[in-house]
């Protein structure tokens, strides 16, 4: 497929490449360039396909749960019984003999894969639920918290480092002293604290009223805690810009703060934020998880990839799926996000040292 | 360097007390419950609950409050709201098992780290290396309670294997052996986070080194390769390393170990921090959290001094 524009920014650059062999010069910018580093990645792409598969594939569940599935991802179905081969199943064995086997009673059915019509394919838990729904389900949620509060985190990070940056002096000074602040935090031990004070009875001050075992205070209380991760890098690019001539020259222009903090300073820093922000929804969907494992994060019955785990990891040894399959989810969601994230840095900076420390 | 160390000093006993207050202020200011109600019990009459208040100090104002946990915490009289039990003492009792787990752990990922870094640098580009970046990669892609969890599920719950034990800690004074069999798994299941990220790390600094001029002046001095690599190009690249290795170690004793611990029920004073959390338990929660920071802050002192030791060129003037 090839286009006439030379011009604009195209995904299918052939025809600009073309252009270029047969002479005409034109500057790039360095986003093109750096496309043009990434898309010579191959690795980088296909995990970046991968992660958008996901997000496509999780984005699915309510479609999955409706129509292949027939169950929603906190519908129990103790006692009942579903068919497999044209025989009747327990989901969750009631115990005794069954078809002349004895078989312990509390057992969930384990994966059946297509045997089932679509239900069951990854099992059910010991409440009859289906794991694979709950999985789709949990996927949302620990995306919406991993995305969302990189998002948080990453715009909170930007306008305080651009602040302390900017003005320098106290304002600086108080800017950095928060920083060190949560820094010297135990990350985890603060994120856990702060998580099981809210999901007691919510937050209701400062006018937020947030309710217990609502998605944003997980959300709120991983951001947070992370603002300094972010913060400081961010703050130490914004003071070496800040010294040079073409702040001055915007600055000289009677360009007021606020124009030279976003339309000078923002766009120098806007490669290490992009990179910055895929990183850290890598890690914040492993914060998560580790929330909920400890009953810190997303609360019960809702699911996230991190409770999945938790409640899988007591029946280890009988349905070892329960605990199994979500941390595989996990896996190759923050694989892909890491590895993504690592061509996206080579490509916009090779040299850049913006790293995310878990 | 006497101003320097004391101006780093005073900052890090501020930071502490901040800390302290800031924790505090979480769990006065979002209460999830009153405590004397959970102490007094179900059954409790209103007057009990005001008996229970009044001799917990709970109707004064907050900072006088404050004031008398911190001081209890200090002369180690502080008591559990849930338990009744000695704070001070419960966390001395996690002591051993936490710091066996973060300092065996930390000796693997610290190893391990450095070699997976000098074998990928020195083959960057070949084979071995993408391999040690792909495991690299999906070693910090690995929830750690996951991990443990399977390790446990593959090692000791004979699926297919049971030699190793499943959890549990044991005292090194007591067995030596039975300490080192317990925590084998637990210390590679820390370890393995660190080392993938260590890798990189190290790779990308010696890769950086090694393009250096006085490295390609003493390679055109004739040194053999191993002696630039070790004398030369490593001594450089290990610096950062040494400061990440401070502030992780903190970490890691600070709470980081949390995940680990609950997953392998090593009773150190990360779990006690999560069951306390879980009861929305204030004094053990203060006293985990002043510790911790203690070791953070301590840590990034010691840190800064052992940077200025190292690398000449940012010592402190």
């Amino acid at each position: 497929m090839a286009t006439e524009s030379t011009t604009d920014f195209t995904l299918d650059t052939a025809a600009e490449l073309a252009a270029g062999e047969h002479g005409v010069i034109e500057g790039k910018s360095p986003w093109l360039l750096a496309w043009r580093r990434l898309r010579r990645n191959y690795i980088a792409l296909a995990f970046l396909l991968l992660f958008v598969v996901i997000v496509v594939i999780c984005a699915l569940a309510p479609v999955y749960a409706d129509h292949v599935a027939h169950s929603g991802p906190n519908e129990g179905h103790l006692g009942e019984t579903f068919t497999r081969d044209g025989k009747q199943v327990q989901i969750v064995s009631k115990g005794g003999f069954v078809n002349g086997v004895f078989v312990a009673g509390g057992i969930p059915v384990g994966p059946q894969l297509w045997h089932a019509g679509g239900r069951y394919v990854f099992g059910a838990d010991n409440l009859g639920r289906d794991v694979a729904v709950r999985l789709l389900y949990g996927g949302i949620n620990s995306l919406k918290i991993g995305i969302g509060s990189a998002l948080i985190c990453t715009l909170f990070a930007v306008l305080l480092a651009l602040l302390a940056g900017y003005y320098g002096g106290w304002v600086d000074w108080v800017i950095s002293r928060f920083f060190d602040l949560i820094w010297a935090f135990p990350v985890l031990l603060l994120a856990i604290a702060l998580g099981t004070a809210l999901s007691i009875n919510g937050f209701h001050h400062f006018g937020i009223n947030l309710a217990q075992g609502s998605l944003w205070i997980p959300t709120l209380v991983i951001s947070y805690v992370l603002i300094p991760y972010v913060g400081r890098p961010l703050r130490g690019q914004i003071l070496s810009l800040r010294e040079k001539e073409f702040i001055e020259a915007a600055t000289a222009q009677g360009a007021s703060p606020l124009r030279v903090m976003f339309t000078e300073l923002t766009p120098n820093i806007a490669s290490s934020v992009l990179v910055f922000f895929t990183l850290i929804i890598a890690n914040n969907i492993l914060t998560e998880a580790g929330l909920s494992f400890l009953g810190a994060g997303v609360q019960a019955p809702n699911p996230s990839w991190g409770t999945l785990i938790a409640d899988g990891q007591d029946r280890i040894v009988t349905a070892p799926w329960l605990a199994i399959i979500p941390g595989i989810a996990i896996v190759l969601t923050v694989l892909s996000l890491n590895v993504f994230g690592d061509g996206l840095r080579d490509a916009l900076d090779p040299r850049a040292k913006v790293r995310i420390e878990h | 360097m006497i101003a320097f160390l004391a101006r780093r000093l005073i900052g890090a006993v501020l930071v502490l007390i901040a800390v302290s207050f800031i924790t505090y202020l979480i769990f006065v200011q979002i209460p999830g419950g009153d405590p004397a109600q959970r102490i007094a019990g179900r059954t409790a009459t209103d007057a009990n609950i005001a008996d229970i208040r009044a001799k917990l100090h709970l109707n004064d104002p907050f900072y006088v409050q404050y004031w008398g946990m911190m001081q209890s915490l200090f002369n180690g009289s502080l008591k559990s709201y849930a338990s009744q039990l000695d704070v001070v003492n419960e966390i001395k009792k996690g002591i051993p098992a936490t710091l066996s787990l973060c300092i065996g752990a930390g000796i693997i990922w610290l190893g391990f780290g450095i070699l997976v870094g000098i074998i990928s640098a020195v083959t960057a580009g070949r084979m071995s290396d993408r391999l040690i970046t792909v495991f690299a990669l999906i070693g910090i892609s690995m929830p750690v309670f996951w991990l443990g969890l399977i390790a446990r599920y593959l090692f000791a719950q004979g699926h297919p294997f049971q030699f190793l034990p499943d959890g549990e800690y044991v005292p090194l004074t007591s067995n030596p052996w039975q300490w080192f069999v317990h925590l084998l798994m637990p210390w590679w299941v820390l370890a393995v986070l660190f080392i993938g990220f260590y890798g990189r790390v190290l790779r990308s600094n010696i890769l950086d080194t090694i393009n250096e001029d006085y490295v390609r002046t003493a390679k055109a001095k004739g040194l053999p390769a191993n002696r630039v690599l070790v004398k030369h190009v490593l001594r450089n690249s290990l610096i950062p390393i040494v400061t990440l290795f401070g502030l992780d170690f903190a970490a890691v004793v600070g709470g980081s170990a949390i995940l680990t611990e609950t997953v392998f029920n090593l009773h150190g004073v990360g779990q006690y921090a999560a069951e306390s959390t879980q009861n929305l338990d204030l004094p053990p929660i203060m006293g985990v959290t002043i510790y911790a920071t203690f070791f953070i802050v301590f840590f990034s002192v010691v840190v800064d001094f052992l940077y200025a030791w190292l690398d000449p060129r940012i010592r402190p003037t």
